[in-house]
């Protein structure tokens, strides 16, 4: 069945655009009136204000990384960091204007939560415009809602929090972000509650010349669960478009959380994405992650190991096309003894594109007894086509397993003959190939999700081979 | 009747080395073909040339199956006209299992839909008649098989796929005893009055289970000498030192 679909696939299912229609589009460029205007018309307290001003500074102060992809075609003065939408959040889907509505249902947002969410936020430019959650995982105590109704309602909560795992300071596009952060999700699992669906975000950006900053802040307190789902993408406009969001997750002792995302964003979209948790004793983080789009992806997500026993697990890929340049990877520091993490990682290029595994491994010296092992395999569809493995590895004790694996080759032809031998066109043989490739990926993904990665795939191959 | 394969005086190199030189080679239906030779007499080349590897260039000759003019056809479009090849190394292909592969195989060839159940019983009873595990099904095609475990995912894909002519290459060789039994019980399978097989191998104990069939002497990019299994049973005693310089 899921090979009927993957045929089935419509390559504008991403690529619609609607018109560029708001109640309010900030100008573009970054002073302190925007960002003051920003913050009164989410009537913010003061301290969140202070916040901002200060990232303002921030960002000003500090200069474009001076490693990785070039970053000097992106003006900021082109771009508009705040677009709200014509409509207020609902939580129900009756209620939201038919034109967002309908780009949620292409994108099978409603559908997905009928089926099998327990909750579902959906952002549409800056603001979130949709939220709900399951009545009886509010009784439990599990807080679900955009980040703008979290700072009003649950102020002491997201102080607490908000910037404590991902500082301000870290590097320009979060300084950035601070600045004039909106929408996102907020997430509070209470002690000891597991859910056993996942919640899931939708990200979309359909204005031109914008940016969508969103901030998404999970606290998953002692021994609770959750699996949680970020999906992202945007039309194709042909100006840059950015997104800088930023994902902080607190993981506390004996929690879990897997934290999916499959971020197709359209070839025009600079996405300079920072995600980090903060793991406590026996806590554990899973990542998925699947980075498809964009022109330039600067993704590192990371994991702080800061208690005994705390664990994390990096499953990720990427797929650069003609035009692309993913620089992405996986950071993490065991901060504490008998920590664990274990990462594997896969990107595709093809046409031109360039796939970069950037990664950082950093094992303290009290870590004593850590094991991390880390394994990355680049898989390049022709001679154009560039991958890239940078490890940054920094193993300060010597009571630590340590392992690094990198692999970077060409598709290989036999296989493509082998594959051909048995009825395979040469566009489906290396279909096949990437598919199984990306398994280890997909594998790790619910199957709707899986199925859309696959689809994904699929529509980056077409028209690959000349 | 018609011929199933018809190979007229085909030239094949790599590169600027000539492999093939003028092969001749007809194969009705129901038949078995048999073709022995040295080693680097060109036996693998003629099955890969069969399939328009990429890397060799036919540089004179026809082939033609079923009436259709192969010579110039693609790798994919020869096999859904119904040729099968099992190869002397399998290639592994990570992240898809035995039964996903063989599943879109099927519906690539056919252009219809496999039905899930059907095709999974089907393999299975396969799988049991060449006395693997069934859980191979669920590994991932050829990845960590031994080489007796990918011969014998060669001739399942070969009951699964069910070509008309099916060219074995090398199948036999590197298996074991029982091994070569089970592949042997697989030929017997495959075999009916509308199929053929070339079976190209080094060793007569593929061949017991057969009553009669064809051999072939390939030497040097042509086929030298034609007779039946007396002839394979010659040069299991006697090597190929006969047929050379011919």
């Amino acid at each position: 069945m899921a090979k009927t679909q993957l045929e089935e696939l419509n390559r504008n299912i991403y690529d619609f655009k609607n018109p560029d229609d708001y109640s309010f589009k900030a100008k573009g460029g970054l002073s302190r009136e925007i960002v003051e205007d920003i913050s009164r018309r989410k009537n913010e307290p003061k301290w969140m204000l202070d916040i901002r001003l200060k990232a303002l500074e921030t960002y000003n102060k500090l200069s474009l990384p001076t490693w990785g992809p070039d970053l000097s075609e992106l003006n900021m003065d082109e771009i508009s960091t705040y677009v709200q939408p014509k409509t207020e959040m609902k939580d129900k889907w009756e209620d939201v204007p038919s034109e967002i509505k309908n780009t949620f249902d292409k994108l099978g947002i409603p559908e997905a939560e009928k089926q099998y969410l327990a909750g579902v936020g959906a952002q549409y430019d800056s603001e979130v415009v949709y939220h709900s959650i399951k009545a009886d995982l509010l009784k439990k105590g599990v807080i679900y809602t955009d980040m703008e109704s979290a700072v009003r309602e649950y102020p002491d909560l997201v102080r607490e929090y908000f910037t404590k795992c991902v500082p301000l300071f870290e590097h320009k596009f979060i300084a950035l972000h601070y600045a004039v952060w909106s929408g996102g999700s907020f997430v509070y699992v209470p002690s000891g509650v597991e859910l056993d669906q996942p919640l899931q975000s939708y990200f979309r950006l359909n204005s031109p010349e914008s940016g969508q900053f969103e901030h998404t802040l999970i606290i998953v307190d002692k021994g609770a669960k959750l699996h949680f789902i970020e999906g992202c993408s945007a039309p194709k406009y042909n100006k840059v478009n950015l997104h800088a969001g930023c994902v902080e997750l607190f993981v506390k002792e004996g929690a879990y959380l897997r934290y999916s995302t499959i971020e197709n964003w359209s070839k025009n979209m600079l996405n300079l994405n920072t995600k980090k948790a903060i793991i406590e004793k026996n806590g554990k983080v899973d990542w998925v992650s699947g980075s498809f789009g964009s022109k330039i992806s600067m993704l590192y997500p990371m994991s702080i190991l800061k208690g005994e026993n705390a664990k994390t697990e990096y499953t990720g890929i990427s797929f650069a096309g003609a035009n692309q340049n993913l620089d992405t990877g996986f950071k993490v520091v065991h901060a504490a003894k008998n920590t664990s993490s274990v990462v594997n990682s896969r990107s595709i290029s093809k046409n031109g594109g360039i796939a970069t595994y950037r990664a950082l491994v950093k094992i303290l010296p009290e870590a004593t007894n850590s094991k991390c092992s880390v394994s990355c395999d680049g898989l390049m569809l022709d001679s154009l086509s560039k991958s890239d493995t940078i490890p940054v590895n920094d193993v300060q004790t010597s009571d630590a397993e340590f392992s690094h694996e990198a692999k970077v080759g060409k598709i290989s032809e036999k296989a493509i003959f082998y594959l051909m031998s048995r009825g395979l066109s040469e566009d489906d043989a290396k279909a096949m190939i990437v598919r199984g490739f990306a398994s280890p990926v997909s594998k790790e993904l619910p199957l709707e999700y899986a199925v859309e990665m696959n689809r994904l795939i699929n529509l980056e191959l077409e028209g690959a081979i000349g | 009747m018609e011929k199933l394969l018809d190979i007229k005086n085909l030239h094949a190199k790599v590169g600027d080395k000539e492999i093939l030189k003028g092969l001749n080679l007809s194969v009705n239906p129901g038949e078995v073909h048999v073709i022995m030779g040295p080693n680097g007499a060109g036996k693998s080349t003629l099955a890969n040339v069969i399939f328009s590897h990429p890397e060799y260039q036919k540089t004179k000759g026809s082939i033609v199956f079923k009436g259709q003019d192969i010579t110039n056809k693609k790798t994919n479009e020869i096999a859904k006209l119904g040729i099968f090849m099992s190869f002397q190394q399998p290639e592994e292909i990570a992240g898809i299992s035995v039964f996903n592969f063989i599943k879109t195989a099927k519906n690539k060839l056919s252009g219809a839909p496999v039905d899930f159940f059907e095709l999974k019983d089907e393999i299975a009873e396969n799988m049991n008649a060449l006395s693997m595990q069934e859980n191979m099904q669920n590994r991932d095609l050829n990845v960590g098989f031994s080489g007796g475990e990918k011969k014998k995912n060669e001739i399942l894909q070969m009951l699964e796929l069910k070509p008309t002519l099916a060219i074995l290459d090398e199948t036999d060789s590197g298996l074991d005893v029982d091994a070569i039994k089970t592949v042997s019980n697989g030929i017997n399978m495959f075999l009916n009055s509308d199929r053929a097989l070339i079976i190209i191998t080094h060793s007569t104990k593929i061949l017991e289970k057969l009553d009669n069939y064809f051999v072939h002497v390939l030497v040097d990019g042509k086929i030298v000498h034609t007779g039946d299994k007396s002839l394979a049973d010659e040069i299991d005693k006697h090597g190929y030192s006969t047929f050379k310089g011919k």
